[in-house]
């Protein structure tokens, strides 16, 4: 009994140990991302979604600390998946209030990092999981998969370039799943024959869509005003 | 000729019922101007519903390019009828007031007059579709500003870069302006049969409705006949507006999606100009002027 | 003197009516030229056959010595027409009606020009007025102004009296004859009416059911010394025949009700009767019937139907 007793509190006291060290990982890449009270940064978006056909646009990000994030196209529009609007690293470790878990490793474009589950405390949080995969030596998530509890689950791949020692990406690749989209002819008043397009539509029968950033000329720490982020 | 051009075209800008339909066109797009400027927000949520169950859409959707695209969608049902109210009375309307007689009467070929009228009637279409693209275009511009053109197609969705849009727009013109020709002219051929400007104006609206409804339809035995259909054709003014994708699927910028339906229909419409024009001149030459 | 127009065999088949039957006449320069005949006689569609509004099925029309089958735009050029009811722009003024078919037929006249034009129709003072606001009368007068605007050689007035009040008629009248006799045109004048065309034709064409009842000079025609007789005779057709073959063939006007209609002066009554005698023709009866113009008046008021004669 009392066996059974040590061996619930040793195994306690290595979850406990092990949590601690990812709280700390985590701790310690949100630390690095902290460096960076705001940032703003050219970008080109390419928008990859089955029944989006949209051309690469140029677009502008801004960052403010804690979780202000705009991406706008100059005079234009731009399409974002839902609810992944803060495509951005600070935001989604944001918070202090989660349960980091160890769930092992990964190679991911070729550096191993470390799996741990950031479980929020938070029950009335609209994020149910994030599951990153941090590059522990240089302190950088790698891949981030974020399941929401009204907006499914997205997942963010960062690829890193000169930017790396502020923890910000040269390049985001953001998959999601999407919905079906069908409007009736009688509304678009077209009188297409079944062989419309179909070549395009075929390559894009997955039902996940992707939004790639390629970030650049970030301006770092500079300031920016709150109006900024205002629709 | 040329004579006669102007003579026709200074009848049918003296005559009052011509304003009307500038009249009604403005009516119509200053109508759905102010609604849109009045209560934008809730056509835009209403456009992305079907969307926004994945998608967030960020910046001003409802600008004058967008704008444009929905006035333009109207030309399938309204603007011919105004086309119709002029190019279906260039005969018939002759013959009810009793001109007719009179001006066969001259020293001008009946081939000649008839050309004429004709091309009076398509000067007439295309200040139509020029004072459309004024309304519609350029002043939605100016009330609504400029932006990307975000279109819903029925099953994807187009996004266009601004500085990608204008020259469609040129293009679209120009095509709907061959496309309201093409009703002008089947005005014009069925205006030779009878004695009052009614019947043939009604009779073009019928056939358009009727071959409308033909080309809508997605029923086999009718399929074989739509590629031959103008109705068919009248709309492909919106393949201006479709974008082609590379492999990584990104639209590529200044490309047409099927360039070659718009040649296509393009032609089509102009046989079917040639074969009412034609058809007119070659009927109402044979014909006894009884009235 | 010059034979302005030439109809040679004009027949015109409709679908179910032979509206003009085989029709022949000329009219000479300076000729008043009288078209008479009853409502539905074919006078209409002669002169739209004239005017190439309908396309005749036989037959042949030369004018100002041009076939108009080949040379039918120099010919229009030079003809002013008035078709049944005269109808204009009526959105347009009196002026800009004027205007445009002046433009129509060739000719850009100066404001002084239109002006006088509507001068003489009697029109001037409401030159800026929309037709629409005109009477019938006025409407009358304003197509005989276009088609008169292009100094044309050859003028055709199809009715040209329809509507008109006495005071009305009599200017039309005035003007005709002023046309002719001032400006040496040639004009064609198509009524139902005889009164009117004894007043101011020099020559007349009768027609009736699309066929000539007969054609020359108007005095002579009308002359009330001339009269109609209708033989009876047991074989009409070989009194036809024989009558042919003599001096009375000139004067055979047709048949009619199974008579011969014959024209001739009241004094050559008792020659005819001796000569039918000698040509050993069994005469039943020899009716003089009336003077010319009563019998005219009674074809063209269309109390009866003669048959014509043709050669």
């Amino acid at each position: 009994m009392y066996k059974i007793f040590l061996l619930i509190v040793g195994f306690q006291i290595s979850i406990f140990v092990q949590g601690q060290d990812m709280t700390a990982l985590v701790m310690k890449v949100k630390a690095k991302l902290d460096q960076v009270n705001d940032y703003e940064a050219d970008g080109n978006m390419k928008t990859d979604v089955s029944f989006i056909k949209a051309p690469v646009g140029k677009v502008k990000i801004y960052f403010k600390k804690p979780n202000k994030f705009r991406l706008k196209k100059e005079g234009g529009i731009s399409l974002l998946p839902k609810g992944g609007v803060s495509v951005n690293m600070s935001s989604v470790i944001a918070t202090n209030d989660f349960v980091a878990l160890a769930a092992g490793e990964s190679i991911v474009n070729g550096t191993t990092c470390k799996i741990v589950k950031l479980l929020p405390i938070n029950e009335a949080s609209e994020i149910v999981l994030t599951t990153l995969y941090i590059d522990e030596p240089n302190l950088l998530v790698r891949k981030a998969i974020t399941t929401t509890k009204e907006n499914g689950t997205y997942e963010m791949e960062m690829n890193y370039g000169v930017y790396a020692k502020y923890g910000l990406p040269e390049k985001v690749i953001f998959s999601f799943n999407t919905k079906d989209y069908k409007l009736p002819k009688g509304i678009t008043l077209e009188f297409d024959d079944n062989e419309k397009a179909l070549s395009d539509a075929q390559k894009l029968k997955n039902k996940k869509g992707r939004v790639e950033i390629t970030y650049a000329n970030y301006i770092i720490n500079k300031g920016i005003a709150d109006a900024i982020f205002v629709k | 000729m040329l004579t006669l051009i102007q003579i026709e075209l200074y009848k049918i800008f003296r005559r009052p019922r011509t304003y009307i339909a500038f009249g009604a066109i403005a009516a119509l797009i200053l109508i759905i101007q102010f609604g849109l400027k009045l209560d934008g927000k809730s056509y835009s949520d209403f456009l992305m519903k079907d969307i926004g169950g994945s998608m967030v859409i960020d910046g001003n959707i409802i600008n004058g390019y967008l704008l444009c695209y929905i006035m333009l969608q109207l030309l399938l049902v309204h603007v011919p009828l105004l086309v119709a109210l002029i190019a279906a009375d260039m005969i018939s309307g002759e013959a009810n007031m009793g001109t007719l007689r009179l001006l066969l009467s001259k020293p001008y070929s009946r081939t000649e007059l008839l050309l004429a009228k004709f091309l009076a009637a398509t000067v007439y279409t295309i200040m139509l579709l020029i004072w459309l693209a004024i309304l519609a275009l350029f002043l939605s511009m100016w009330i609504f500003g400029l932006g990307d053109l975000f279109l819903m197609k029925s099953s994807y969705v187009v996004l266009i870069n601004q500085h990608d849009v204008f020259w469609r727009y040129a293009g679209a013109f120009v095509f709907a302006a061959l496309a309201m020709v093409t009703v002008a002219a089947l005005g014009f051929f069925l205006s030779i049969f009878a004695e009052n400007s009614i019947g043939p104006i009604v009779a073009t609206m019928s056939f358009i409705v009727f071959f409308t409804i033909l080309s809508t339809l997605n029923i086999p035995t009718f399929n074989v006949l739509k590629p031959y259909l103008f109705t068919t054709h009248l709309i492909s003014w919106k393949e201006f507006f479709d974008l082609k994708v590379n492999d990584a699927n990104e639209a590529i910028i200044g490309s047409i999606q099927n360039p070659q339906r718009i040649i296509t229909s393009a032609l089509v419409l102009l046989l079917h100009i040639v074969g009412f024009v034609g058809g007119a001149i070659f009927i109402f030459n044979k014909k006894d002027v009884l009235s | 003197m010059q034979q302005i127009v030439r109809v040679t065999d004009l027949t015109k088949q409709f679908k179910n009516l032979k509206a003009v039957d085989h029709l022949s006449y000329t009219v000479n320069e300076g000729d008043v030229y009288g078209f008479l005949g009853q409502n539905g006689a074919g006078k209409s569609t002669t002169i739209r056959m004239m005017l190439t509004l309908i396309k005749p099925t036989a037959g042949h029309i030369e004018i100002f010595g041009m076939d108009l089958a080949k040379k039918r735009r120099e010919i229009l050029r030079n003809i002013g027409a008035v078709i049944e009811k005269p109808d204009v722009y009526k959105y347009l003024s009196a002026y800009e009606n004027l205007q445009l078919f002046a433009r129509l037929s060739g000719i850009k006249p100066t404001r002084k020009q239109m002006m006088d034009q509507l001068e003489m129709v009697g029109l001037a003072q409401r030159a800026e007025d929309k037709v629409k606001t005109f009477s019938q009368g006025m409407k009358q007068r304003l197509g005989i102004g276009i088609a008169l605007v292009h100094n044309p050689q050859l003028i055709i007035l199809d009715e040209p009296t329809n509507g008109l009040d006495p005071q009305g008629i009599a200017d039309i009248r005035n003007l005709i004859l002023h046309l002719s006799r001032e400006s040496n045109k040639t004009i064609i004048v198509s009524s139902h009416l005889l009164s009117e065309i004894e007043q101011i034709a020099t020559r007349v064409l009768i027609i009736d059911k699309g066929k000539k009842l007969v054609e020359g000079n108007a005095t002579e025609l009308l002359d009330p010394a001339q009269t109609i007789v209708e033989l009876q005779t047991l074989d009409n057709a070989f009194a036809l025949q024989q009558l042919q073959l003599s001096n009375w063939t000139d004067k055979i006007q047709g048949q009619r009700n199974n008579t011969i209609v014959i024209k001739l002066d009241r004094k050559e009554i008792p020659a005819l009767h001796t000569d039918l005698v000698n040509m050993q023709i069994q005469l039943l009866s020899l009716q003089p019937r009336h003077s010319l113009e009563d019998y005219f008046l009674q074809v063209t008021s269309g109390n009866q139907h003669v048959d014509t004669y043709t050669n």
